[in-house]
């Protein structure tokens, strides 16, 4: 684990994108061969199940450091994070050992057959023997989550350095279904065999933000091809072999949470790939979000929701067609070939064209993005006609410009401590608008301030408390902040009877006094017009 | 029942036994003040009382004040009440303060630290029936390294920068971490460097006899590329600003009890993160507190309601005290850090 943890420590302590991949390129060269799989596995997201709950760690974490579990559950929130709050309050090691990477992990599996006092006993054992930094690494493992603040892109920057094979190709070889117990590293990086997993998906590409609209693009309106935005879930369609398979772009396969997808196997060739938004959808139009929200958790669907909120995959790319890898052609050339393969697909199938918007200039297409709320749509999409499809989030021929999001003028009423990297600092608020002369909670924020405005908000709660309810405070109203989100809902659940969709702080009202903030009467209007 | 001996008001804390303020936060009169950092020791005071130690720094930050100063452990009567000053440990010339009043005794401790660090007076226990605590850092999350380790490992992080031809260049307080760090490191690596804000302070502290290793105040005509391999010591707003981009290519870290925990660490991106502190850790609270023998404990400032709940656990009368002090803060600049 020392060598792991080496890894760790030198992604720690750098900001700087070449030193993390120098630190893994080093990793990938000298490592041990089952020691990279896993490392490749945990940075791509795979991890060892869960073999112990976390409630009993947490107890025998505060029972070795003799402390009792309250003070455990204050400090967990400050902090922020399970593994770490251990490591810290945990006493130190008193012997050493070095045993890989590879072998923990086994520990930590082997766990799953135990009693818990055999856990228990196991645990504090490996506690024991394994330093700060070991031993928090080990947490990470057995807790499950690990983000080592490093991309999968830097990932296989670092692999394709330590191997001589290209990244694209790479990035290929990491997707889909692999676990580190199915394959080995010579088998998934040296000699892979794309034939060997019919599931395998490519790399979705993604969209940048187009921040200064059209007219900043590098080309005419001529070279763009434009579609509406949805707000579903972006799903990749395998059909091959006479099978199915529906990935997320979390590279988690959702094909039994969609049965309906189904039936488009006796409709599209076998050989095809389709990139797409997954759409609740019914009379010819997409749900609001909320739908489709029901179906996101369930692994079996009942009958009634599948009536309730069918599904659609509305298709917007093609990039496997007779079983060949297309994504090299250009986006003209792939668009045509969908067009080809939906025109052979019934009307009553799961699976719609995300239709082209046509435009002359981009007066034209701005006229049509402030049409986007009514379509249901998040705003539009460009994407550049000659471009291939590339591979992650890659600048220059994908483009989203969202529409201006729905905001509301409001007064900071509670803050609470942020945790994990906000530990010290004030950032989670509580806003109201008025209601006649009554402040009525609507909504919490924590994001959209600047570093610098959090510490001086940080200083004012400090001094204008007027009250402690455990770890939130209510503050003087005085400062009003522009609330901006995306959508509007109602909700007999919140005071204000209605729920925002991703609020966050847009602006600091300096200019407004307090009584010029918004009204709950505002709100419902919004809720109306848009809800 | 009688009045407390020490009573909690807007202004600061108070003794009416004696008529005097503790650390007020409001202009006053008389003004007993533990440390000269700027939440403990502001403008404004009729009459100022610090310790020998802690007075230059004082004058230097607060201009002309009327102030008079007094010895570690020397007894002084101000009206009914005697008064004492003993070593908190924290920054050069910090104290406790020590107030009897016809036997009951109680002690505010400001800001302390409860191990060496080289450069302040020791902490030094003082027995007492009520102690007002700060806990900066009362989560058991937070325990520091041995010094020794501490030390290793900033001179390691700046030999290695030296070795690859990069400026090192470290955030901490200008009064008191700064200099901590000044004694901390190993000389013979490269040159020393400092902000304004740090040398000013470093000049009042050599001029009251503390040894700092030598060091060369960053000034526009200097070429700070010259100065190969060299540790650049600067309050932590100045990181991150275009006075640090002077040094070329560089490896940044802060100095901070904050450091300890890996998210706040991350939010401040500098390449470095060591954990030293000028406040106590969670033994170092819990020991120091043990040792006054006080039954009655106010905690002033950091994570009082937790630490509030856990020393009645222990069998302490505790309460929360809200004062204007702040504590080790990564965010809020010291007002000289401007210059």
């Amino acid at each position: 684990m020392k060598r792991f943890a080496a890894l760790f420590t030198a992604l720690d302590q750098t900001t700087k994108t070449n030193a993390k991949v120098d630190a893994l390129a080093a990793y990938f060269t000298a490592a041990p061969e089952d020691d990279k799989l896993w490392t490749i596995a945990l940075l791509s997201g795979r991890r060892p199940k869960r073999t112990v709950v976390a409630t009993r760690l947490r107890e025998w974490a505060a029972d070795r450091a003799g402390l009792p579990l309250w003070l455990f559950e204050e400090c967990y929130p400050i902090v922020g994070d399970l593994a770490e709050t251990m490591a810290l309050i945990l006493p130190d090691a008193t012997r050493d050992s070095d045993r890989s990477l590879t072998h923990w992990i086994g520990e930590i599996r082997a766990l799953a057959r135990l009693d818990d006092p055999e856990k228990r006993a196991r645990i504090l054992d490996a506690w024991d023997q394994l330093p700060k930094i070991e031993r928090f690494v080990f947490n990470k493992l057995i807790t499950g989550g690990f983000r080592m603040g490093v991309s999968q892109k830097l990932m296989t920057r670092a692999l394709s350095r330590a191997t001589g094979i290209d990244e694209p190709d790479l990035a290929h070889r990491l997707m889909g279904d692999w676990q580190p117990d199915s394959t080995s590293f010579e088998s998934l990086i040296l000699t892979h065999d794309p034939e060997a997993d019919l599931s395998k998906p490519y790399p979705f590409y993604l969209a940048y933000q187009l921040d200064g609209g059209p007219a900043t693009l590098d080309a005419p309106p001529g070279n763009w091809a434009a579609e509406r935005k949805w707000d579903g879930i972006r799903g990749q369609l395998i059909l091959r072999g006479g099978n199915h398979y529906l990935w997320s772009r979390g590279e988690e396969l959702m094909t039994d949470r969609f049965p309906e997808l189904a039936r488009l196997i006796d409709h599209v060739p076998p050989g095809t790939v389709l990139d797409g938004e997954v759409l609740a959808w019914k009379d010819g139009a997409p749900l609001p979000f909320n739908a489709l929200q029901k179906r996101i958790g369930r692994k079996t669907v009942p009958k009634a929701l599948l009536r309730d909120a069918p599904v659609i995959l509305y298709a917007y790319d093609l990039l496997e067609w007779d079983g060949q890898d297309i994504r090299a052609r250009p986006f003209d050339d792939r668009r045509a070939l969908l067009e080809d393969v939906a025109s052979g697909v019934p009307d009553d199938m799961p699976l719609r064209l995300s239709p082209l918007v046509s435009f002359d200039d981009w007066d034209r297409l701005a006229a049509i993005r402030d049409g986007s709320r009514e379509h249901m749509s998040e705003g539009i999409m460009l994407k550049r006609r000659d471009s291939p499809y590339r591979d992650g989030r890659k600048r220059g021929d994908w483009w989203k410009w969202k529409v201006d999001p729905l905001t509301i003028d409001a007064v900071m009423i509670y803050a609470q401590q942020g945790h994990g990297r906000r530990a010290n600092l004030f950032t989670d608020f509580t806003f109201a608008v008025w209601d006649e002369d009554q402040l009525v909670p609507f909504t919490k924020a924590y994001s959209g301030l600047t570093d610098a405005e959090f510490r001086i908000i940080t200083a004012w709660v400090r001094k204008n408390t007027l009250e402690r309810y455990g770890p939130v405070r209510q503050v003087t109203p005085q400062h009003v902040f522009e609330i901006a989100f995306e959508g509007i809902q109602e909700s007999p659940r919140h005071k204000s009877g209605v729920a925002l969709r991703f609020p966050r702080m847009s602006r600091w009202r300096h200019d407004k006094p307090l009584s010029e903030a918004n009204t709950l009467a505002d709100l419902k209007d919004m809720l109306a017009a848009y809800g | 029942m009688a009045e407390s001996l020490l009573s909690f008001t807007d202004r600061g804390i108070y003794c009416a036994a004696g008529d005097f303020f503790i650390d007020p936060w409001r202009p006053v009169d008389r003004a007993l003040i533990t440390h000269g950092h700027a939440d403990h020791s502001r403008p404004g005071m009729g009459r100022y009382l610090a310790t020998d130690a802690a007075a230059p720094v004082m004058r230097h930050r607060l201009g002309d004040i009327a102030i008079d100063t007094i010895a570690f452990g020397e007894r002084r009567q101000i009206n009914d009440v005697t008064v004492s000053f003993h070593p908190a440990g924290h920054v050069p010339g910090s104290a406790q303060i020590r107030v009897e009043h016809r036997g009951e005794v109680w002690v505010v401790s400001g800001d302390y630290k409860t191990t060496p660090d080289g450069l302040s007076e020791p902490f030094e226990p003082v027995r007492c029936h009520a102690f007002i605590s700060e806990c900066t850092f009362g989560l058991p999350v937070f325990k520091w390294a041995p010094e020794d380790d501490v030390r290793a490992e900033l001179n390691d992080w700046w030999r290695r920068n030296a070795a690859d031809g990069k400026t090192s260049i470290i955030g901490a307080y200008a009064l008191g971490k700064a200099q901590r760090l000044l004694t901390s490191v190993d000389p013979g690596i490269g040159p020393i460097l400092t902000h304004g804000a740090v040398e000013n302070t470093n000049a009042v502290m050599r001029h009251q006899g503390i040894a700092l290793p030598d060091t060369l105040r960053v000034t526009p005509d200097m070429d700070p590329k010259a100065q190969k391999g060299a540790l650049v010591v600067a309050p932590p707003s100045a990181l991150g600003t275009p006075w640090a981009r002077r040094f070329g290519p560089s490896s940044t870290a802060f100095a901070s009890g904050w450091m300890a925990m890996r998210g706040v660490r991350r939010r401040r991106a500098a390449d470095r993160g060591f954990v030293i502190s000028d406040h106590a850790d969670w033994p170092g609270l819990n020991a120091a507190i043990a040792e006054t023998g006080a039954e009655r404990i106010f905690v002033t400032h950091g994570y009082t309601s937790i630490f509030r709940r856990w020393l009645e656990s222990q069998g302490y009368d505790a309460a929360i005290v809200e004062t204007e002090y702040e504590g080790e803060s990564l965010d809020a600049a010291e007002p000289e850090d401007a210059a």
